[in-house]
């Protein structure tokens, strides 16, 4: 019988079958925890006299509650409260108890989990991958299962390696065309889940396919599965292909030389059979997508940056546009913005830092505008600070600042004031989500970079004043892959 | 995990889709290594304005809100953030129930797994829960059903059925978590893990 990509992810990795009684038993080959979700699992594990079944399966790094200033000259660090120091204090010591690898402040690899981690070749295709966090589906990009799982689950996982789970259904999103210029990933998966809507994916897990798609770089692809949940669907995934096998090359944990032209043989074979039925089946067409940016407080209010904000069809959505003080059958070009925010595990990877630069090199951030720029790992902070990008953004006015979540979850101290309006390239504009209080406008690096300079909300094909198109978007370069 | 197999409580609505797990606990108050001490969290920009001041029209903060067991949301309850703690401090804020026509995946097993039952109804149940806050119901966990009472004066009791993983079930019923299943399973896992490894 045919097979979707999924249905032969979940078969390589049953351990037992569901039945009516029980679910099936998924075996895990990676799982990534952080500091927020995993003190209390430790926690039952310790109250339960248990250990790790699978230390060398578990990698850890800090990212959610970490300062992203820099080490003051005695090596002391700003923590937000004493908690949030306990908490990654907590993780340290967790993690040397049960001899997980952490990737602490000494690391040249700590990164927001979902960056730092396909960066180290620790995500490839054909794996399953948890965490305790939702955007793990960033890692379907590679091919593998790779979904978000609770606190409990985080301990059943470091208990067995094994998580009890019933078999979701499958949706496939097709993207076909060519993306018109200007039009990133991140336009694109916005696109998408306003056109399917923020809970379609519910109980679903959505293969994301079409030339559109294909014509993506890595980079781009783990902008869009890492917004699958923003559908509803707990895993995105995406086929392994040539750009796959291209960009895990010499990584630290892909296997090297003879062995790892075999795997990739293994990988490029992993893709829905062509007659593979899914229980949902999505077409988008590239062309009609513009760069798009949010208007509401769920990533599935929003519109063509030049498109007017449509009025509201129910009283959630009323709601949600007074609490973003919007006004409807207006575009939102022009209204007048606080913060931008370049970062999360979404929009803070080299690349999206190019584009940013890109349109920020020789402009200002405008008066009155506070512009923060926050690289998604260490690896990502290097390579742009080798380019001059750091450079680029200090000149123009915003703050550059280390590795971390930062203003995406605001739990670091990093956020944006009550009342305020960002523009951000994170993942949730959901009320309060950057700070109590605060507003968020969801669009791509470029788009973001566009409204710094302007001081409101800007179409980076059209920045003020400057009538011509003239923003040059370079065409995606690969990271050196580094040991 | 405390067992739930009967309960009958009066309810508490929310009459707002996609309440996500932002507004359930705000992650100011995440980096606690704790499960407990999160009642005060639940829904706090709901429930205190920027001074730390109840607000007077939040249904969460009425006189009978903590003793509302069943919490009765719009669509797309628990979307977001995969944090436990929305679940910790629902239970801790006093809801054993939540009930929505559709729940978010990665709420909904986190909920099951700590004794929050979440359930979801049809459109029209959900709609008429929604106009009725406060409405007394009685929920079955053995039979998955649960009770609503009538329109006002006479109209008798009704009922719907809910479905319910029969794991997740017994899981509730008999107040245990899965972790003891998993770990007695381990003799698979390690069968499987030696097959891999060969193959
Ligand atoms: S960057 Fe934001 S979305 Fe990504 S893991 Fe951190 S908090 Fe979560």
């Amino acid at each position: 019988m045919s097979q979707t990509l999924f249905d032969k992810l979940w078969n390589a990795h049953i351990v037992q079958a569901e039945t009516e009684q029980a679910p099936a038993l998924l075996y895990v080959d990676l799982h990534l925890i952080h500091e927020v979700t995993s003190p209390q699992a430790f926690a039952e594990l310790a109250a339960r006299g248990l250990k790790v079944r699978c230390p060398e399966r578990t990698v850890a790094t800090m990212d959610h509650s970490t300062p992203t200033w820099a080490a003051d000259l005695q090596g002391q660090r700003r923590y937000a409260s004493e908690q949030a120091w306990e908490q990654v204090r907590t993780l340290m010591e967790n993690c040397d108890r049960h001899g997980i690898t952490l990737h602490d402040w000494d690391s040249p690899n700590r990164g927001v989990v979902h960056v730092m981690a396909p960066e180290l070749g620790l995500t490839r295709p054909g794996m399953t991958i948890v965490c305790g966090d939702s955007h793990t589906s960033t890692h379907g990009a590679f091919g593998a299962l790779a979904f978000g799982i609770g606190t409990s689950e985080v301990g059943h996982v470091l208990a067995s390696q094994c998580l009890l789970q019933r078999k979701p259904k499958t949706m496939r999103i097709r993207v076909e065309g060519e993306l018109g210029p200007g039009v990133t990933a991140k336009d694109l998966v916005l696109h998408v889940i306003g056109k399917v809507g923020v809970d379609a994916g519910t109980g679903h897990v959505i293969e994301f396919a079409g030339s559109a798609i294909r014509a993506l770089d890595m980079e781009g692809r783990m902008t869009v599965c890492n917004m699958a949940i923003e559908a509803g669907a707990r895993a995105g995934l995406i086929a392994p292909d040539q750009t796959t096998v291209d960009w895990l090359r010499g990584r630290a944990h892909c296997p090297q030389g003879e062995a790892f032209e075999r795997a990739a043989v293994e990988w490029l074979a992993l893709a829905s059979d062509t007659d593979a039925r899914f229980d949902r089946d999505v077409l988008v067409e590239a062309d009609e997508i513009a760069p798009s940016i949010t208007y509401g407080t769920h990533p599935g209010m929003v519109v063509a940056i030049d498109q007017a904000v449509p009025h509201a069809a129910d009283a959630t959505a009323a709601r949600a546009l007074d609490y973003m003080q919007v006004e409807p059958g207006k575009p939102l070009l022009g209204r007048k913005i606080d913060v931008v925010f370049v970062g999360s595990c979404t929009n803070a990877r080299l690349g999206d830092l190019r584009s940013a630069a890109e349109i920020m090199r020789g402009r200002r951030v405008a008066q009155g505008v506070r512009m923060l720029v926050v690289p998604g790992s260490e690896q990502v902070r290097k390579a742009a600070e080798a380019e001059g990008l750091d450079q680029v953004f200090r000149d123009a006015g915003a703050e550059w600042r280390e590795p971390g979540c930062s203003m995406c979850i605001a739990m670091n101290g990093d956020r944006v004031a009550p009342g305020q309006t960002a523009v951000s390239t994170s993942n949730r504009n959901f009320e309060g989500r950057q700070g109590p209080g605060s507003r968020t406008f969801l669009a791509s690096p470029a788009t973001a970079a566009a409204c710094a300079v302007a001081g409101h909300i800007a179409d980076p094909r059209r920045l003020d004043g400057e009538p011509e198109v003239h923003i040059h978007f370079p065409a995606p370069r690969h990271m050196e892959a580094r040991p | 995990m405390k067992p739930l197999r009967q309960l009958s409580s009066k309810t508490l609505v929310l009459d707002q889709d996609n309440i996500d797990t932002d507004q359930i606990i705000p992650a100011r108050f995440l980096t606690t290594t704790s499960r407990d001490g999160l009642a005060a969290a639940a829904f706090a920009d709901w429930r205190f304005d920027e001074q730390g001041r109840p607000k007077a029209d939040s249904p969460l903060n009425a006189p009978t809100a903590q003793t509302c067991e069943i919490l009765v949301a719009g669509d797309n309850f628990g979307c977001g953030s995969s944090r436990e703690h929305a679940v910790w401090a629902l239970m801790q804020f006093g809801f054993r129930v939540v009930i929505s026509a559709k729940i978010a995946d990665i709420f909904r097993a986190n909920a099951l797994k700590n004794g929050l039952l979440a359930i979801e109804v049809d459109r029209d149940t959900q709609r008429w829960l929604l106009a009725h806050p406060g409405a007394e119901l009685n929920i079955d966990v053995t039979e998955c059903r649960l009770d609503l009472p009538g329109n006002g004066a006479g109209t008798e009791l009704w009922s719907v059925t809910f479905e319910l993983d029969p794991f997740a079930r017994t899981c509730l019923l008999e107040g245990v978590d899965a972790l003891g299943y998993l770990l007695a399973q381990s003799d698979a896992i390690a069968e499987f893990e030696q097959r891999r490894e060969a193959a």
